[in-house]
């Protein structure tokens, strides 16, 4: 399975929604923190386009990616970095916790692993209603050290529940290499121990994450159970806004730029014919004014008035 | 029937009455229950729906929490209330915000049971009353029924409420006794029991303490001494107007609480009367509470733990002599 010019213009538009991110904080407009996904694109683009209409998903902090993935507009998840009242969450959430119900996108949790028992949940709740939908959930690699994976995804083995776990290992746990706080190099290796597949990927390569989620996602579908996916990564920028990465090794980062998934689709694509290079640099200036254009609805929105500050703690 | 017995009865009249409500935990199923809470619910209802887990409190709150986002209503079992400690992130940071953080994308519909409280010589990891940790969680709404027909009447309440609503079984009382009928009725959150009328003094007490505080107003009568006894039974939401039209007839607020006083609803409480209502009290207002110790083992260490009945008679003759 390879990748295709729409699989480029989702990751482009994901690549130029973060940039545009990293922007508005230096430019104050976005508050508090914010974890960027740039070099991870391929992960959620390549999982996400093989799920269908009515399947779930829940992701991480540095989540925008899978968010958007799902089909979130670029606009009100703006809204919501941004807190105006347009957002996907209404301004309640922020960065950390974009949720989109209504294209299956869950919640992004800003605890490391917690969003693990929710999909676990969701997926219950697809067995028991006899749905069909699968949920996916996406951590990363230092949530394979936190309790909540291991009694999620022990629970998912146990009830055979239609998910899918994504490590999206970037290589760090926040500032530590992986290899100072996990004594297994590959992670999908962790499977063992639930009697569920592991499989290993090249998440920088979106049509080989398309094959593995295919894959993962039929089984799940067919009431087999779920499945632990690792997929190879490297987070471009640092943990969070605070963080310069001064803690790289020299060399490392250009070495993962040379393999940076939205080059690495483009040439692919070239190669094989599948497009020009005329149509390429229309899906990249398409892609670059869809992200600014909606950037600047976004901005164009009000806050959050004060007053409604305590609607919504109940239903 | 016993308060024991009452749970299995409520959680099967609300399971025959709504196929998305399931019941999941720690040998809730095949075994009954850890405290034999659950007997006969897995086979009037099937493996599907009665589900027991591995040990896993983050995982059980959390796929109740995501079940729940996707329209089932199910209800939680955590066994000990001190287990709470375990699955905290999931209790306080997932299912209490997950409504509010989304901008109201979700109704969270999950009930959340445990084993709540000291008394039975469990000692300080089996015995923790803790339904004051989750009290500064808003999101959540607490139940703490102290009798039969309460129990039953505020968890088919909590099974039917849209909201996540942590309800509290007290340990030391499944074997009172009280009647349910077949009709009984369902108990609204946020609505005190005015358990006994009197002129003299105000008592609000919960779960065991209401126990003794009947029994403490008892014997304050023998003295002369007409006591009200309020249990105002969900902690969240607090039925204040109760408390405050009693204490218009008898101006002396006690507060009985099982568990220390810091960050507690009996603080709470006596704090919100002392700011908002000062112009109607003839005395301070006192909470009666347990040291700031963990709940200790040995017998006579963990009775003098609990609030006494002699306490609360103490304390209420103090409050008449002001």
């Amino acid at each position: 399975m390879s990748g295709s010019l729409a699989d480029l213009s989702a990751m482009l538009r994901i690549r130029h929604f973060e940039d545009a991110v990293r922007d508005l904080f230096t430019r104050d407009l976005v508050r508090g923190s914010t974890h960027l996904c740039q070099g991870q694109e391929a992960v959620p683009v390549g999982v996400c386009g093989e799920l269908a209409p009515g399947d779930t998903m829940t992701c991480t902090y540095r989540g925008h990616g899978a968010v958007l993935a799902m089909g979130s507009p670029l606009d009100r998840c703006f809204g919501e970095i941004l807190g105006r009242a347009g957002g996907v969450c209404g301004g309640r959430g922020g960065s950390m916790h974009l949720t989109d119900a209504s294209v299956g996108a869950l919640g992004s949790n800003a605890v490391v692993g917690a969003q693990l028992p929710i999909a676990v949940g969701a997926a219950l709740a697809a067995q028991h209603l006899g749905t069909g939908a699968v949920t996916v959930t996406f951590l990363g690699d230092g949530a394979t050290n936190i309790g909540a994976f291991h009694e999620s995804v022990n629970l998912a083995a146990i009830w055979r529940l239609p998910v899918v776990f994504v490590i999206e290992n970037n290589q760090y746990g926040e500032y530590s290499p992986l290899a100072t706080t996990t004594p297994v190099a590959r992670l999908a290796d962790r499977a063992a121990s639930y009697g569920i597949p592991g499989v290993f990927v090249d998440g920088n390569d979106v049509g080989a994450v398309r094959a593995v989620a295919a894959t993962a996602v039929a089984r799940a579908r067919a009431g087999d159970g779920p499945t632990l996916v690792e997929a190879d990564t490297y987070r471009q920028q640092g943990h969070s806004r605070s963080d310069p990465a001064t803690y790289r090794p020299p060399g490392e980062l250009e070495r993962w730029l040379a393999r940076d998934p939205v080059t690495l689709l483009a040439d692919r694509l070239t190669e094989q014919g599948a497009a020009t290079p005329a149509e390429l640099d229309a899906v990249r200036e398409r892609a670059r004014a869809e992200v600014s254009q909606a950037l600047e609805r976004a901005l164009s929105w009000p806050m959050p008035h004060p007053d409604t500050r305590l609607e919504g703690v109940y239903a | 029937m016993n308060y024991r017995q009452v749970i299995a009865r409520a959680i099967g009249d609300e399971m025959a009455a709504d196929d998305r409500v399931i019941l999941l935990g720690e040998d809730v199923a095949a075994a009954g229950g850890a405290f034999k809470t659950t007997v006969g619910l897995l086979e009037r209802f099937g493996p599907q729906r009665v589900r027991d887990t591995p040990i896993s409190e983050q995982a059980i709150v959390g796929a109740a929490l995501g079940a729940a986002l996707m329209g089932l209503r199910p209800v939680a079992e955590i066994m000990f209330a001190d287990f709470a400690g375990v699955c905290f992130d999931q209790l306080a940071n997932q299912l209490a915000k997950y409504r509010y953080m989304s901008g109201g994308q979700f109704r969270v519909p999950v009930t959340i049971r445990m084993a709540n409280g000291a008394g039975a010589g469990f000692a300080a990891q089996h015995s923790q009353p803790a339904e004051n940790w989750l009290l500064n969680v808003p999101g959540l709404k607490i139940a703490v029924p102290a009798t039969v027909a309460d129990l039953y009447g505020l968890l088919r309440t909590a099974i039917r409420d849209d909201n996540p609503v942590v309800v509290f079984e007290h340990k030391n009382l499944f074997a009172v006794k009280g009647e349910v009928g077949p009709d009984a009725a369902l108990v609204p959150l946020g609505v005190a029991d005015v358990v006994r009328r009197g002129g003299d003094l105000t008592v609000v007490a919960t779960q065991q303490m209401r126990h003794r505080a009947v029994e403490a107003a008892g014997r304050l009568a023998a003295d002369g001494v007409e006591a009200t006894v309020i249990d105002p039974r969900t902690l969240v939401p607090f039925d204040d107007e109760t408390v405050v039209a009693s204490l218009t007839e008898t101006s002396r607020l006690l507060v009985v609480q099982e568990g220390p006083a810091g960050g507690s609803w009996g603080a709470s409480l006596v704090a919100r009367i002392a700011q908002d209502h000062f112009d109607l009290l003839d005395a301070p207002p006192v909470l009666v509470a347990s040291d700031d110790t963990p709940v200790p083992y040995a017998g006579p260490l963990e009775d003098a733990w609990l609030p006494t009945v002699d306490r609360i008679v103490d304390q209420a003759h103090r409050q008449l002599a002001y």
